[in-house]
């Protein structure tokens, strides 16, 4: 009965709580028991039973009440960007070790507004930095799936991995994500969840650790369309305190979810038909595609043509907005501090509590970002970097004004690869992981990852479907036919 | 508004020992935004608090905290601009200023590089009657104020203290039209008086409020002319920054010296090196802070946490129509209407308090008068008991009285003063004072003819005298004053006189 709990959607538990059938705290403690057996695939990095039951309690109270607000006793993960207040949230850093924040983020506050159970905090790459989360200073998670019979271990994809991870293994109904270049999308797709990247401004960055601004977005990361549609509708909003926040009403996206897409134009980008992808994924798109036509939507081929300039204009400019909103973790004020020798002065203090705080990953992402800053290299570099963003946004622009009302991708370039195949890789190979998603971010729009498929080896496999900016509800209710149509259901094998 | 006619001043000229120099001299000024809260963060800017008592999570750079633009600020920079005849830009945006330094949280300043919120405006910098020299201001941009790093509370470590941190500064931008020592002191001193005419910032230089960032070079004569031609600054020597200068004596002072050893450098065949320099008061000199080479690389680039800031023209317009009178305008009304020195108009209208008070005193009375009184006798009183203008024991209203007990003939100016002196010291209405302590003047020609009569009788030598030369009949003036105790009408004294002896 306990492990069932955990396999309920948020709907389902949501419908269950209001029908009085089962209580949070119940199915609090059988998240709590299934985090407490999971411990090999490290996904959670902090864990708050006691908050959690305290909120369980409450939930409960309001249910009996008949106030249940829409994550009214639901237990969810949450990715460690997010600061938590009173709880660690160090963006799976060493250099923020012990920092505990006396605030909360606004996105997991409006969760807890609308009732929702903390059950700890989940892990990550480090500062969001990755795509395999092997940049953890907790170690990486483990993906629950594994390829057939072989147990090599997997990367749950990054830079939430530990959310996509807890909530494929049913450790949490629902977690936190964000996502700057894909890390809510590739890590949903490599573990056969949903995840959506709202449009940049829906939900407010206040409180959730930065890495690139222009570029970072929360999101929900859940195990179906509806479930996203959910948990958006309580994350999102305007806030004052984050001046890139969007002032304007947030829909009841479920409520838009009736599978009902005819006459809907959805582009297939040629650009995103890249030299080399797998067989499989070629066959998950146009699978994917025939889906939505099936389903009464209008396919039409479109041109993206600036596509090939995405990825190395985002890692220009998410490393040049990265090494300027690292520079806070300085050893000062907060954090981790080197020890410093006799005579060392205020440069050994940052040199060295930098050196020893990020990882190589993040130092890598700092010297970039500053290098492309530096003055004689900013116009070749970040300026340039900026055109071909305005140029991909304008891409998106003109096929939107043309008709279309979604775009359909795949996720990723292949399924989840195995834990340390890339390690001696050039680090652009990982970047290369990214190649479907950054274009969503540098152009601010909203894209979700459906899983749609599995590989001859039993892998998840995600589609993407990008839609128009302040139309997720839309968006979802595109993704929702989707999955309908390829009726998703394969689970992990249970091996941990 | 302003109708002065004025000459341009003549510039600076050094001589050095191969021959003169003249300088040139530009002016960055930080000035510290009237507000309460500060230009990111809800935190107070109130001086003087515990340190670190005026900090928020923003200015402490807690993870995941986000700036968000104080309106007031940006309207007290408009303000600013709009005092400053300058082009207001109803589209700017915010850059990072990016270093590391532990007063600095965020690791970078937010700043206005490329696209500032105040675009070419001017200053008329006066010199003396008719003289002045107008400054062209290029630009005003909005930024954060950078904490206090204190290295002297202990031996080992090192203090920081964030209250300053964040509090929105202007930084107001002079072309390099200023041509020596007295005009940079000049031209922050008018600067300063705008500022506070307009409350955008209280111009208190000791706290740090007001400060200057002071650019120097030196030219040969006439190059300076060629500059301005084409705008070409090949034409000018280079420059040197003097940092942070906050008293106008030392910024007199710092560009002297920093002038002459660049001229001796030069006449020495060397060359002057672009750099950032600090003046050190205690021995005269300015040091090299930091090289060209050395100069920090601060990576500028627009601060993603920040959107464009857009305003509105009507918003602009409405701070327009609420602005008040400004020093040129109140100084020409001054003058106009009160038929006022340039000087004594001047003086009056440097700080707005006095030029108030001075209002209320002339309004209705002789002007020259009520100037006089003012800058005379009050001015010079407070002076002595160094007070300023707002805590003058005696109001508006009763200096008012006293002149207008002058002017009805009710008392001497001789009794004025020592009238100003009691009404200052004790308090009290003049004219109440006037009649309860018997210091009218005596206009009663039967009693004051007595009195000249008595002296001519008692005094035939000097009667003959002043027959010989009228100019003695002076003496018997004062005579009579002195008899009557001071109260009797000179004017009618005078009269008198003249009528008995015969002149």
């Amino acid at each position: 009965m306990m492990g069932e709990l955990t396999k309920l959607t948020l709907a389902e538990a949501r419908d269950k709580l209001r029908a009085r059938e089962v209580t949070s705290l119940e199915l609090t403690e059988a998240c709590l028991t299934a985090i407490e057996g999971a411990g090999a695939l490290n996904a959670f990095v902090h864990h708050t039973p006691e908050i959690a039951r305290d909120q369980a309690r409450a939930a409960d109270a309001r249910l009996a009440e008949g106030d249940a607000p829409a994550m009214c006793g639901l237990p969810i993960g949450v990715k460690d960007l997010f600061c938590t207040k009173g709880v660690p949230s160090q963006a799976a850093s060493r250099i923020l070790q012990g920092f505990l924040p006396e605030y909360e983020s606004t996105v997991t506050s409006q969760l807890f507004d609308a009732g929702a159970v903390m059950l700890g905090k989940l892990n990550m790459d480090e500062f969001a930095m990755g795509s395999s989360n092997e940049t953890s200073c907790y170690g990486n998670v483990v993906n629950p799936w594994r390829r057939g019979n072989d147990d090599t271990a997997l990367t749950p994809g990054g830079s939430s991995g530990g959310s996509a991870a807890a909530v494929a293994a049913d450790l949490c109904l629902a977690a936190t994500g964000t996502d700057t270049g894909g890390s809510i999308r590739q890590p949903a797709a490599f573990t056969g969840i949903v995840g959506i990247k709202p449009t940049y401004g829906r939900c407010s960055r206040w409180g959730i650790v930065a890495f690139a601004s222009s570029l970072d977005q929360a999101g929900p990361m859940t195990k179906t369309v509806r479930d996203s549609a959910i948990m958006l509708g309580a994350m999102c909003g305007h806030d004052p305190k984050d001046s890139t926040s969007a002032d304007l009403a947030v829909p009841d996206f479920e409520a838009m979810l009736t599978g009902d897409i005819r006459g809907k134009v959805i582009g297939i980008p040629k650009e995103y038909r890249m030299d080399g992808m797998p067989a499989e994924i070629e066959k998950l798109w146009a699978d994917g595609s025939a889906m939505l036509k099936a389903a009464g939507a209008e396919i039409r081929e479109i041109s993206l043509p600036h596509t090939k300039y995405a990825l190395p204009a985002y890692y220009v400019i998410a490393p040049a907005e990265a090494s300027s909103n690292l520079a806070r973790y300085d050893g000062v004020r907060y954090g981790h501090r080197a020890k410093l020798a006799q005579g060392d002065g205020i440069t050994e203090m940052y040199e060295k509590t930098r050196a020893e705080g990020f990882g190589h990953e993040v130092q890598r992402r700092v010297m970039v970002g500053t290098y492309v800053l530096s003055a004689g290299f900013y116009d070749a570099y970040y300026n340039r970097a900026r055109k071909v963003r305005a140029l991909i946004k304008r891409d998106f622009d003109d096929v939107f004004a043309a008709g279309i009302d979604a775009i359909l991708t795949p996720a990723t370039p292949s399924a989840a690869f195995g834990l340390g195949e890339m390690q001696d890789a050039d680090p652009v190979q990982m970047y290369l992981n990214d190649v479907f998603t950054v274009t969503v971010n540098l152009a601010g729009l909203p894209g979700i990852a459906v899983p749609a498929g599995v590989d001859a080896q039993g892998l998840p496999l995600g589609l993407q479907l990008i839609g128009r900016p302040w139309e997720e509800g839309d968006l979802l209710n595109t993704a929702y036919a989707l999955e309908q149509a390829a009726g998703f259901v394969a689970k992990p094998g249970k091996w941990w | 508004m302003l109708d002065l006619t004025y000459e341009t001043p003549k510039p600076r000229v050094i001589s050095g020992a191969k021959q003169d120099w003249e300088l040139v001299i530009g002016m960055e000024v930080h000035a510290q935004v009237s507000s309460n809260a500060k230009l990111f963060s809800g935190a107070s800017t109130k001086f003087g608090n515990e340190p670190n008592a005026n900090v928020s999570f923003v200015d402490a750079a807690m993870p995941g905290m986000l700036p968000v633009i104080n309106e007031y600020c940006v309207e007290q920079a408009v303000r600013t601009g709009l005092g400053l005849k300058a082009q207001i830009n109803l589209w700017s945006a915010f850059d990072r200023k990016n270093y590391f330094y532990p007063d600095l949280p965020q690791g970078y300043q937010i700043s206005q590089l490329y696209h500032p919120i105040v675009g070419e405006g001017e200053i008329l910098v006066e010199m003396g009657p008719g003289v002045a020299r107008l400054v062209r201001v290029e630009r005003i941009h909005l930024e954060q104020d950078a904490g206090k790093s204190i290295h002297d509370m202990d031996p080992n470590m090192s203090f920081v203290d964030l209250n300053r941190t964040g509090v929105a500064l202007m930084e107001i931008v002079s072309r390099p039209d200023i041509r020596g020592p007295e005009e940079a002191a000049a031209y922050v001193t008018k600067l300063r008086q705008i500022l506070r005419y307009l409350g955008t910032c209280d111009g208190n230089m000791q706290n740090g409020n007001l400060r200057a960032d002071v650019n120097v070079s030196i030219c040969a004569p006439g190059q300076y002319e060629k500059y301005q031609a084409t705008g070409d600054f090949s034409h000018l020597g280079t420059r040197c920054e003097i940092k942070n200068m906050n008293s106008m004596r030392f910024i007199q002072m710092a560009i002297e010296v920093e002038a002459r050893r660049q001229i001796a450098i030069v006449e020495a065949g060397g060359e002057v090196v672009q750099e950032t320099r600090l003046y050190d008061v205690d021995k005269n000199e300015t040091r090299s802070m930091r090289s060209k080479e050395e100069a920090h690389d601060y990576r500028y680039f627009p601060d993603p946490d920040l959107l464009p800031l857009e305003i509105e023209q009507g918003w602009v317009d409405d701070i327009k129509a609420r602005l008040p009178e400004l020093p040129d305008a109140k100084k020409a009304r001054f003058m106009g209407d009160f038929g006022l020195t340039d000087y004594d108009a001047s003086v009056l209208t440097a700080e707005l308090d006095a030029a108030s008070y001075f209002e209320a005193v002339a309004q209705g009375r002789d002007g020259k008068m009520a100037a006089n009184w003012v800058i005379n006798e009050l001015f010079g009183r407070l002076k002595k008991d160094s007070l300023d203008i707002t805590d003058s024991p005696v109001p508006p209203a009763q200096l008012g009285g006293i002149i207008d007990l002058i002017s009805s003939g009710d008392i001497s100016g001789k009794i004025a003063k020592d009238l100003f002196e009691i009404v200052y010291t004790e308090g009290g209405d003049p004219a109440q004072i006037v009649a309860a302590r018997g210091m009218k003047q005596v206009t009663d020609t039967g009693a004051i003819e007595a009195a000249v009569d008595q002296i001519i009788a008692e005094n035939p030598a000097q009667v003959e005298k002043a027959k010989q030369n009228p100019k003695l009949a002076g003496w018997f003036v004062g005579q009579v004053m002195k008899a009557t105790g001071g109260k009797a009408n000179p004017a009618t004294v005078n009269q008198l006189v003249m009528e008995k002896l015969g002149l």
